[in-house]
Formats: structure tokens, C-alpha cells, sequence
């Protein structure tokens, strides 16, 4: 089978070196740095931390080079989801795509383009050395299902769940994989944007008693929303909040979202808090602390113009 | 007459350097060497006024002459300190405090039974040095009775002030003044604080569903409800004076937005802080403001 990862930074490059390793998968990358295009051509794809593994595979910044492929793996930031996948949509006229992005969204603008859509949540992370070099921080499980409005058939997302697992990245097909996508956003969105408006680690966040109300709030209207749709979550975002402000785990943390405003890059806001507020709001279920996080980290971004 | 004014920053700069043109002004300042250099060179005003007035300035209250009105002018976060640099001292003086938020008046009660006038300031002004301030904007100060202080005495002080340059306007009840500063300074000060915007059109954006003037609004309104669980009838309305400050031209550059640029300590207790206990004092639910509050707090935690 075919294979292109839709952006190939720190989490496509997890997925695109590991399955480049099964001898039935051929693997292609699309993404817009041609310097770490051209560094995955000469001399591969190379991961280090959790996994040392060097994968070969065709990477390309020209939509037009990817062949027809079986499935697409989009991971680029989600504020790039709609461009990538209309410069890719040919490629996967026959396959499926699936999804490992953060946020609310992204199911909905791959479907604008293509037929067959995997819903998709992923655990694992990573950070770009250089160019064609990733540094793998975290393993973690993947979930694929069905995106319900224009669904992939089952038996192909258990083959793209069948290949990931084999290649190392351990994933599981669903018949409902909203549940850990919403858990993973209300936990993002209740923690993230605390630490990038404050400065603070996560830990930190977590043992401010009255800033940990907060994050109290923020996910309890994310669990509202998440209910009023009738989405079951596969844990509580509180226990994962509580598990990772531990000293061992992630208390040193800062939140990617406190990493881009650190160094003024656009934020994931808009698919996070912005994507509970829209989804809230078709629902009939009021946020306003998600309204409020929204408008701050908003306003941050645009304090750089 | 003989006036006091406790701590030199813009505000305090303005009103000793006004005031020394009809009055006998003291400062007390709150490093030595500031206190020498007013004395050495004068206190320069440019901006909307030009002129250099003499004083007489100290840096400990010991050193200093009864007055008969004392001006606490220094930030809400170093009201304590002012406070008790005047305790059992001056016993003939009338106290004013000009602090943003609430609860100024009581700190310095607790510090002594001089009669309290109340204040709110709306002028502004840039300290370009210890010893010059220039005066940018001229909107007045209100001034009202706190206690059982005389409302007679407080259209004194207020003559006092206009006679020294400044606007300044006396209401027997200064509460319904006091609280629309109150939710427009915890709604503006702290969103600016938090997002690094000055106070700009962003302000009064309300076009975007994500746009920043949604979140000014809503403050406002829970401000407002805070204001009339407390029985608190606003003089202005805090969108409108929003609304209007962003229309100036230049942006202002809120104090606490400075604060955090600068790792300092800020305002919030006593202007978010203040509004927070109202609430909760009153039984309504205020919980932008509380968020607004906390993140604040944090952020001043996370200096390190």
C-alpha cells in the first residue's frame, strides 16, 4: 500500500520513518520546507529518543509529484489543514485520509476535498532538530475511526491501524473515535492557553489551587459540550491534567502553545477553545471562559502585528 | 494651606507641581535622592501646562512640617507603605487618597482617624524624569466625602485643585464614580495586561465571533452586575469610556501592562482583586473577572 504523510513536521515524521520501515508500505511525504525535503531525499528520515530509526521514503514540496496513494496521513498544524489537503486532494481520489492533528476541525475541512475521511487522534510527540532529523519526546497510542458525515470504510481504517501498529506506533480502529479526540482538546484547551498567557509550566499551572479552578472550568464546559453531542470521553481530562503536572511526567513542561508564543508564532487557538465555543454554540451549550481564553490568546497574537 | 503629597509617580508629580502654584507643597518621596533633586531643581510640568513649580521634598514623613491636606498618590501596591509612613502623625491633616480600584480608603483608616476624602483620577501624564512630568491628558479628577468627612471640605479641596491648574469636580457621593473607573480599569488594565495590546481599536472590536471586544463586553456587563448586587448606581457607562479611549488617537499604554512588561508587581488585588470580593460579598457570580484575576496573578507569579 501507499502512504503520504500531509506535513511532514515533528508528528508526520513520527508516522512517515516508522511506517517507512514495513516492507509492503511505500511511503511519501509532502511539506513546504524544501530544505527538509531535500535532507529526507539524500539521506533519509532520521528519528532519535524514544526510537532510533532512520527511514527512507520520497519526500516532495510539489503536490503534483505524489502519486495515487491508498491513504493520506494529515499532520500539519491544524490553521494549515485546508490549504494542504486542496493542493493534495488528487492524490487520495481512490484512498482514504486520515487525521492525527490537535484540535476541532479538521475532519471538516479534509472531507471539503475527499471521500473517504478517518478521524484521528494521536498521543506520540516530537520537536525538528534539523532539517530530515526529528526528536522523538513521547510514545502514545493512536485512535482511528470514522469521520460520520464522509466516512472511511472499516475495513481500511484496520488497515492503516494494522500497518501503524506494525511499524511501531501502536494504533487501535473504532467505531467512534470521538471520545479520545475530545478528551485530548478539552485537555489542551484547558491547559494550554492557561500556560502561554501566564508563562507558567504546566506543573505550575496545576499547583496554584485557585488557577487549577480555572482549568476546572474550562473543562467542565468542554465536557458539556462534548455531552451535548453525546460523546462519551475514554478518560477525564482531569485525571490526565492531575497525572501530568506530576514531578515525573510533565510538571517542567511548557505547553506547546506557551513554545509559540514565546518565540510569536500563530497559535493552535482558533481549532482548541475557538473549535468548543463553535461546536458549543451548535449545540446550544454556552462557554464563556473558552469565549474569554479565545479572545485573550487572540488578542496576544495580534499584540505582534 | 499646606499640602502633602505622598509619592511622586505621574499622577503625584501632577498634582504637587499644580498645587505649588497656590498652596505650600510637600512631597514625600519614596528614595532620597529623588527627594534631593526636587528640591535642587524644582518639579518641571510640560504637556498641557508649562512651568517649573519649587517644593519642598523628604524622603521620611519625620522630616516633615504639619499640613493640613495630605494626597496619597502612589500605586495601589504601595498604599500600605504610604499609609504607614503617616501613622501617628499630623493629626490636623485630611487624608485623600487617588488609588485605581477599591478599598484605599480603609487601609489608611486603619491607619489613623484623619478625615478621608475619596478620589478617582482620570488625568494621565508620562514621568520623563524625577524631576519632569508631562501632562497628557486633562480629564478631571472627582473627588467625594468618605465617612463623615464634610462634603463642604471636599468642594474646598476641589476649588483648591481647579485654582491650581487642574479639572477637578466635588459629588457628595463618589461611589457611583469610583465603581465605573473600578470595571473599566479591571476590564482594560487586565485584558492588556494579559494579551501585550495597549488600549486600541482591538478594544472595541466586536465584528469576529474570536474578536476582543466580545470579552470587553462581557466584563463590563458581569462588572455591572457586580455594581448593582452592591446597590451601586454608575456614573458612566464602562463600554462607553472604553469605546471612547480607543478613539483618542495615540493608545494608552494601561499601568498594569507596563507592570508585567517590567516584572513588577501590579494593581491587580485592588482593582481585579476588589471587584472579585464585591461579588462575593454581594452573592453574584463573577467568574470572567475571577479568571481575569487568577491569570493575572499568575503571570506576576511566573516573574520567577
Amino acid at each position: 500500500m501507499r502512504v503520504c504523510i500531509v506535513g511532514c513536521g515533528a508528528v508526520g515524521s513520527l508516522f512517515a520513518a516508522n511506517l517507512a520501515q514495513l516492507d509492503d508500505v511505500d511511503v511519501w511525504a509532502f511539506d513546504l520546507a524544501q530544505d527538509h525535503v531535500d535532507a529526507i531525499n539524500r539521506q533519509g528520515l532520521r528519528l532519535s529518543g524514544a526510537g532510533e530509526v532512520v527511514g527512507r521514503l520520497r519526500a516532495t514540496s510539489d503536490p503534483r509529484e505524489v502519486p495515487s496513494c491508498d491513504f493520506g496521513i494529515v499532520a500539519t498544524k491544524a490553521m494549515h489543514t485546508a490549504s494542504a489537503i486542496e493542493a493534495t486532494a488528487a492524490a487520495f481520489a481512490k484512498g482514504c485520509v486520515a487525521t492525527v492533528q490537535n484540535g476541532l476541525g479538521n475532519e471538516e475541512a479534509i472531507a471539503v476535498q475527499t471521500e473517504r475521511v478517518i478521524r484521528g487522534t494521536t498521543f506520540p510527540a516530537g520537536k525538528m532538530l534539523e532539517p530530515g532529523h526529528v526528536q522523538w519526546d513521547v510514545e502514545g497510542d493512536t485512535t482511528l475511526g470514522p469521520f460520520e458525515p464522509r466516512p472511511a470504510p472499516r475495513a481500511e481504517i484496520e488497515r492503516l491501524a494494522e500497518a501503524c501498529t506494525r511499524a511501531g506506533m501502536p494504533t487501535v480502529a473504532v467505531a467512534d473515535a470521538r471520545g479520545p479526540q475530545w478528551r485530548k482538546v478539552i485537555f489542551n484547551a484547558a491547559t494550554n492557553p492557561v500556560g502561554a498567557l501566564t508563562g507558567l509550566t504546566h506543573g505550575r499551572v496545576c499547583e496554584d489551587p485557585a488557577l487549577r479552578r480555572l482549568v476546572t472550568g474550562l473543562v467542565d464546559e468542554g465536557k458539556a459540550v462534548a455531552a451535548a453531542q453525546h460523546i462519551e470521553l475514554d478518560a477525564d481530562p482531569e485525571d490526565l491534567i492531575d497525572h501530568a503536572a506530576r514531578p515525573d511526567v510533565a510538571y517542567d513542561h511548557k505547553a506547546s502553545m506557551l513554545q509559540d508564543v514565546e518565540v510569536r508564532r500563530l497559535t493552535e487557538i482558533d481549532y482548541l477553545n475557538g473549535g468548543i465555543v463553535r461546536f458549543g454554540e451548535q449545540h446550544g451549550v454556552p462557554t464563556p471562559l473558552q469565549r474569554a481564553i479565545w479572545a485573550l490568546v487572540k488578542g496576544l497574537e495580534q499584540s505582534w502585528r | 494651606m499646606r499640602v502633602c503629597v505622598v509619592g511622586a509617580g505621574s499622577i503625584g508629580s501632577l498634582f504637587a507641581a499644580h498645587l505649588a502654584t497656590v498652596a505650600d507643597v510637600l512631597v514625600l518621596t519614596r528614595r532620597e535622592n529623588h527627594a534631593r533633586a526636587l528640591n535642587a531643581q524644582g518639579l518641571r510640568v510640560s504637556g498641557r501646562n508649562d512651568f517649573t513649580a519649587r517644593l519642598t521634598a523628604a524622603s521620611t514623613a519625620r522630616e516633615l512640617p504639619e499640613f493640613e491636606l495630605g494626597i496619597i498618590a502612589t500605586k495601589a501596591t504601595g498604599l500600605e507603605a504610604a499609609a504607614d509612613s503617616l501613622a501617628g502623625h499630623f493629626p490636623a491633616a485630611t487624608i485623600m487618597t487617588v488609588q485605581n480600584g477599591l478599598g484605599a480608603e480603609a487601609v489608611v483608616r486603619q491607619r489613623g482617624d484623619w478625615p478621608i476624602v475619596s478620589a478617582v483620577t482620570f488625568m494621565s501624564g508620562t514621568k520623563h524624569s524625577d524631576t519632569h512630568v508631562e501632562y497628557i491628558l486633562d480629564t478631571p479628577t472627582w473627588l467625594g466625602p468618605y465617612g463623615q468627612t464634610p462634603y463642604e471640605q471636599v468642594r474646598e479641596i476641589a476649588g483648591l485643585l481647579v485654582a491650581s491648574g487642574l479639572k477637578a469636580e466635588a459629588m457628595p457621593d463618589l461611589l457611583p464614580a469610583q465603581w465605573s473607573k473600578l470595571i473599566f480599569n479591571a476590564t482594560v488594565n487586565g485584558v492588556a495586561a494579559l494579551t501585550g495590546l495597549p488600549h486600541d481599536r482591538h478594544f472595541a472590536a466586536e465584528a469576529d465571533v474570536s474578536d476582543l471586544g466580545h470579552l470587553v463586553h462581557d466584563l463590563v456587563d458581569e462588572g455591572r452586575r457586580v455594581a448593582a448586587a452592591a446597590g451601586v448606581v454608575l456614573h458612566d457607562d464602562p463600554w462607553e469610556m472604553n469605546v471612547l479611549a480607543t478613539k483618542r488617537g495615540s493608545a494608552h499604554y494601561p499601568s498594569m501592562l507596563e507592570d508585567v512588561e517590567a516584572h513588577r508587581e501590579t494593581e491587580v488585588e485592588l482593582i481585579n482583586g476588589a471587584l472579585v470580593r464585591e461579588a462575593g460579598r454581594s452573592g453574584v457570580e463573577a467568574p470572567l473577572h475571577a479568571a481575569i484575576y487568577r491569570l493575572v496573578k499568575a503571570k506576576e507569579a511566573s516573574y520567577g
